[in-house]
C-alpha cells in the first residue's frame, strides 16, 4: 500500500520571466517527522514554500495534503489546510500582549473570554516546552520570544504542518538549543515539520530527512541518518567542496584603530554603544559578534563618520606609527584627510551601491570627486570596473548593467572590489557572505585573507559564528551595545561566544 | 479539506517581464495610441453622434491648421518643454516639485515689475537680461524656500511647493491691486502696449525666435549637465538613496538646496517667456495649470529630454484642438479634456504591458509525463 504523506509535491515548476525558480520538484513529508531544505541562496527554497503558504500559484504540478490533490490559491486556503508558516520576519503587532496576537484575526464569540485563552496558550505551552507569559506585551520580548509567539500561535490555530524560514539566524546557540527542543517535541506529537536553513551543522542535529534543492532543481532527499556536512554540500553544489577557510597567521601585527570609550545614540535617542573599547590589529582580522541589533552597525558606521558620537574617541594609527583623532569626521573629512577607511555595509543595494546605475557608476561613489571641475571622468572608474570584473569573475552582461539585475554573489564583489581597491588602512565589513553561495563565500574570506596579509586592519561582523571561528583571528562580543568580551578566535568554542552574547558569561576584556 | 475537486478555473496571472526589445516596447506603446483613438471615437460617437474622423480633423485644424495656429502651438510647447526641463532635476532627486505654477509666478512677477518700472527707461540690451536674472532669481528664491525646510527639518515638500502656488497667486493679486490699468478694472491689461518695451522681440524673423534658442540651450545644458556633470550624479545619487549618498560622502542638504534652487530659476525662466514673450501682462492664470501639465510631460519621459519635447507638443496640440472642436462643434470644452484623458490613460496604462505580461490560465498538469 501507498504510504500517505502529510504533503506531497510532484513536479512542481514555477517560472519568473526567464528564470525559473522552482524546477520539477518533489516534496514529501511524514507525520511527527522534521524534514530540512537545503540549498544555497536562489536555489529556490523560499520560492516553494511561498507556493505551499499560498503566496505564489505554481505553474505546473500537484500538490496532495493527507493523499488528497488540493490547490491552494491564497494564504487562507493554505491555512484551510493546517499549514502555517513562519517567516524570518515576524508578524506580530509590537504593543499588545502575546495572547492578544494569538488570537488575533480568529473567529470568535461576541464576548471575548481573555481567561479561558491564556488557560488554552498555557496548555499548549506546557504540553510542548515554550517559555512563553501570554499577557506579556510583544514589545518587551527578545528576538527568540517573538519567535515563540508565532510558533504558539501556528499551534493554537491547529496547524500541523509547520514551515520555519530560517528560524535560527536572529538566535543565539543557546536559544538554537531551546528551539530545537520544541520542535522535537512536536514533531513527537505528530506534527510535521518543514525548517528551511542553510547551516549545515543545524540540519543534521535536527532533521530525520533533509530536501536539498541545487539552482531550483530538485537534488534529492536524503536521510539526516545518512548524510554528512560534505556529502550534504556536494549536493548542493552539484560538485566537492572544500569547506576549510583558510587563516594565515598576522604578520607583524601593529595597533592601527584605536576605539575608546565609544558612545552612540539612533535616531530615536535610544543608546546603541555604551563605552565600546577595543583595539583592531593590522594583519588582523577582528570578528565582531552578537545577537542583530547589538550596536554592530552603528559602531561601524561611527568610524566611517556616518554616525554622531555621543563620546569616546576613534584613533588611527598610521602606517608610520603616526597617531590621528578622526572623532567625528565626516566621511568627507576623513577622505580629505587621505585616511583609506574602507566599509562594506550590511544594506548593499540601498547604501553601498545605486541599484539602478551600472557598475562604472557605482564605481564613481568612492571617486568622482576626482579629475576635472566640473564633469565626471568616467574613464578611470570604467577602467577599475573593468579590471574587477576580470580579477574578482564578476558575472555581468556588461559594466554599464544595473547591478540590481546582478547576483546577490556579483552584487557583493562589486562592492567588496571597490572598498578594497584603495588598499584600505581599515576595512570594515557587515555580513559578507549573507545571501551568497558557497563558491561566492569562499571568494570574499579570500579577498579579506588578502587585505590582512597587505596590512589593513579588517573588522568582519557576520552571524554565522563557525565561520567567524574559522576565519578571524579575535572575536570581539557584542552585547547590547556594550563589549561583554574579546576572545581568540583559535581556542574559543562556539558555547563561550554564545554566553557572551546573551552576557551571561560577565564582562572580561 | 473537501475542496480537492477543484473545476477548471481561468486564473490571471502577472509576471514580471525580462528586458522587452525596443521596437516592441515602442509598437505597445503605438497600440496604445491606436486604441485609445478608437474609444475616443466610440466615445464622441455614443455622446454626440458626430463623426469621428471629423472631430479628429477638427483638433488638427485647431492646433496646426494654419500658420498662426501651428506658430501658437510651437510656442505653448516650448514653454511647456522649458517647465519640464525645470521640474527633471528635482523629480530626477525624488523631490517632488509640485509647485512650478508658484515658482512660474514668481518669476512672472518679477518680469512684470521690471517692465512697468524700468520698461521704457532702460535700453533693451540691459533690460532683457536684468528680466531674465530678476524671473531666474525669483523662482530660485520660490522653489529654494520649500527645499530649506526639507534640508533641514525634513518637511514634506509636497504639501509644501503645492501651499507656495497659493501663496505665489495672492501675491499676484496683491500686485494687481498694485499695477492695475485702468484703475478698478482689477487687471493689469497689456504692459506697455504702445511702446512694447520688455516683449520679447522677433529673431531671424521668427516671432518666437528668442523662446526656440532660449529653451534649446536650456535643453542641451540640462541634458549635459545630468548626465556628465559631478553634481548631475549627485542628483540621481541622492534620488535613488539618501543612504548611499552619505555613505559616499556627498553632503545631501546642499545637494537638495542647490537642486532646487536650479529648478526653481528654470520654471522662474517660463514665467519670464510667458510674461515677456507671449502674455504681456500678469494675473493668476498666467500659470495656467501648465506647473502641473509639466509634471506629466516630464515624468512620461522618464525624463529623456527628447522625448520630452515630443510629450509636450503632443499635450499642446491637443489643448489647442480642443478650442477648435469646441466652436466648430458646439461642443463643450470639456470634450477635449475626456479624450486627452482618454489617450493619457492608455499611455500611461500600457507601460504596465511593458514592465509586465499577463497570462490566462490555471496551472497545467505538467507532472506524470514530464
Amino acid at each position: 500500500m501507498k504510504e500517505t504523506y502529510a504533503i506531497e509535491l510532484k513536479n512542481v515548476t514555477k517560472c519568473f520571466g526567464k528564470v525559473i525558480a522552482n524546477d520539477q520538484v518533489n516534496l514529501n513529508i511524514k507525520s511527527g517527522e522534521i524534514l530540512a531544505i537545503l540549498g544555497e541562496n536562489g536555489s529556490g527554497k523560499t520560492t516553494l514554500m511561498n507556493i505551499l503558504s499560498g503566496i505564489y500559484y505554481p505553474d505546473k504540478g500537484q500538490i496532495f495534503v493527507g493523499g488528497k490533490e488540493v490547490s491552494i490559491r491564497s494564504p487562507k486556503d493554505s491555512f484551510d489546510l493546517g499549514i502555517g508558516m513562519i517567516h524570518q520576519h515576524f508578524k506580530l503587532v509590537d504593543v499588545i500582549t502575546a495572547a492578544e496576537n494569538i488570537i488575533l484575526g480568529l473567529p470568535g464569540k461576541t464576548i471575548l473570554d481573555m481567561k479561558s485563552v491564556t488557560q488554552e496558550i498555557d496548555a499548549l505551552t506546557l504540553k510542548y516546552g515554550f517559555e512563553l507569559d501570554p499577557n506579556e506585551k510583544i514589545y518587551n520580548m527578545p528576538v527568540s520570544k517573538k519567535q515563540t509567539v508565532e510558533i504558539v500561535k501556528m499551534m493554537y490555530r491547529g496547524v500541523n504542518i509547520l514551515i520555519l524560514d530560517e528560524p535560527t539566524a536572529v538566535l543565539t546557540p543557546q536559544e538554537t538549543e531551546t528551539l530545537f527542543t520544541v520542535l522535537k517535541n512536536m514533531k513527537e506529537a505528530g506534527h510535521s515539520i518543514i525548517i528551511i536553513t542553510h547551516k549545515l551543522k543545524e540540519v543534521l542535529s535536527i532533521s530525520d530527512r533533509v530536501m536539498v534543492l541545487r539552482k531550483g532543481k530538485y537534488a534529492g532527499t536524503v536521510p539526516t541518518k545518512e548524510a554528512t556536512e560534505s556529502s550534504l554540500t556536494e549536493m548542493m553544489v552539484g560538485k566537492k567542496v572544500e569547506l576549510n577557510i583558510e587563516r594565515p597567521l598576522p604578520v607583524g601585527p601593529e595597533k592601527r584603530l584605536e576605539v575608546r570609550n565609544l558612545s552612540c545614540c539612533n535616531g530615536e535617542n535610544v543608546k546603541m554603544l555604551d563605552k565600546v573599547t577595543f583595539t583592531a590589529k593590522s594583519g588582523e582580522i577582528l570578528g565582531i559578534a552578537g545577537v542583530a541589533g547589538s550596536g554592530q552597525k552603528e559602531l561601524f558606521e561611527a568610524i566611517a563618520g556616518l554616525q554622531k558620537i555621543e563620546e569616546g574617541e576613534i584613533i588611527l594609527w598610521s602606517k608610520e606609527g603616526k597617531e590621528e583623532n578622526v572623532t567625528g569626521m565626516k566621511v568627507s573629512e576623513i577622505k580629505k584627510n587621505n585616511i583609506h577607511f574602507s566599509f562594506v555595509p550590511e544594506d548593499r543595494l540601498g547604501m553601498g551601491l545605486v541599484g539602478d546605475m551600472g557598475m562604472i557608476g557605482n564605481m564613481m561613489l568612492r571617486s568622482y570627486r576626482t579629475g576635472g571641475f566640473f564633469f565626471t571622468d568616467r574613464r578611470r572608474p570604467r577602467k577599475l570596473a573593468e579590471d574587477l570584473v576580470g580579477k574578482l569573475g564578476i558575472v555581468t552582461p556588461d559594466v554599464v548593467t544595473p547591478v540590481r539585475k546582478l547576483s546577490g554573489g556579483n552584487v557583493q564583489k562589486v562592492l567588496v572590489g571597490r572598498e578594497i581597491s584603495s588598499n584600505p588602512e581599515v576595512l570594515m565589513v557587515a555580513y559578507p557572505v549573507r545571501g551568497l553561495d558557497i563558491h561566492a563565500s569562499h571568494t570574499i574570506y579570500h579577498l579579506l585573507n588578502e587585505q590582512k596579509k597587505n596590512g589593513s586592519a579588517v573588522l568582519c561582523v557576520a552571524e554565522d559564528l563557525d565561520v567567524l571561528l574559522e576565519l578571524c583571528d579575535r572575536i570581539m562580543v557584542l552585547c547590547a551595545g556594550e563589549v561583554s568580551g574579546i576572545v581568540d578566535a583559535r581556542t574559543a568554542v562556539k558555547e563561550e561566544i554564545g554566553l557572551l552574547m546573551t552576557k551571561a558569561g560577565g564582562k572580561h576584556a | 479539506m473537501h475542496k480537492s475537486e477543484h473545476k477548471k478555473e481561468t486564473l490571471i496571472r502577472i509576471a514580471k517581464r525580462d528586458d522587452l526589445a525596443r521596437s516592441k516596447a515602442v509598437c505597445i506603446r503605438l497600440l496604445a495610441v491606436i486604441l485609445s483613438l478608437v474609444i475616443c471615437g466610440i466615445i464622441i460617437v455614443v455622446l454626440t453622434g458626430l463623426n469621428p474622423f471629423g472631430v479628429y480633423q477638427g483638433i488638427i485644424d485647431g492646433a496646426v491648421g494654419n500658420k498662426r495656429r501651428f506658430w501658437i502651438t510651437i510656442r505653448e510647447s516650448l514653454i511647456l518643454l522649458l517647465i519640464a526641463i525645470g521640474l527633471t532635476p528635482a523629480f530626477k532627486m525624488r523631490f517632488w516639485n509640485i509647485g512650478a505654477e508658484g515658482q512660474i509666478l514668481a518669476g512672472g512677477i518679477a518680469a512684470a515689475a521690471l517692465m512697468i518700472y524700468q520698461g521704457e527707461s532702460m535700453s533693451p540690451w540691459i533690460l532683457f537680461p536684468l528680466m531674465l536674472i530678476a524671473s531666474a532669481l525669483a523662482g530660485l528664491v520660490w522653489g529654494l524656500i520649500p527645499a530649506i525646510f526639507k534640508a533641514i527639518w525634513n518637511t514634506n515638500e509636497t504639501l509644501f511647493t503645492l501651499m507656495m502656488n497659493y501663496i505665489a497667486m495672492q501675491v499676484v493679486n496683491y500686485c494687481i491691486i498694485l499695477w492695475e490699468t485702468p484703475k478698478g478694472s482689477n487687471t493689469i491689461g497689456t504692459i506697455n502696449q504702445a511702446s512694447k518695451a520688455g516683449w520679447l522681440p522677433a529673431i531671424f524673423g521668427l516671432d518666437y525666435g528668442w523662446m526656440i534658442i532660449l529653451v534649446a540651450l536650456a535643453a542641451v545644458v540640462m541634458y549635459v549637465y545630468m548626465k556628465y556633470s559631478k553634481q548631475g550624479f549627485e542628483i540621481t545619487v541622492v534620488g535613488s538613496s539618501e543612504n548611499t549618498a552619505n555613505y559616499s560622502g556627498m553632503n545631501v542638504r546642499k545637494i537638495i538646496l542647490r537642486t532646487m534652487a536650479i529648478s526653481g530659476a528654470i520654471c522662474g525662466l517660463a514665467g519670464f517667456m510667458i510674461v515677456s514673450g507671449t502674455a504681456h501682462t500678469i494675473s493668476t492664470s498666467t500659470a495656467g495649470g501648465r506647473g502641473f501639465t509639466a509634471i506629466i510631460a516630464a515624468w512620461m519621459s522618464k525624463f529623456n529630454i527628447a522625448a520630452m519635447a515630443l510629450i509636450s507638443f503632443f499635450l499642446v496640440f491637443m489643448e489647442n484642438g480642443a478650442v477648435q472642436i469646441a466652436s466648430q462643434f458646439n461642443l463643450n470644452e470639456n470634450a477635449s479634456s475626456i479624450i486627452i484623458g482618454v489617450i493619457l490613460f492608455f499611455l500611461i496604462g500600457c507601460e504596465f504591458f511593458i514592465d509586465y505580461q499577463v497570462k490566462f490560465g490555471g496551472m497545467r498538469k505538467g507532472g506524470k509525463n514530464s
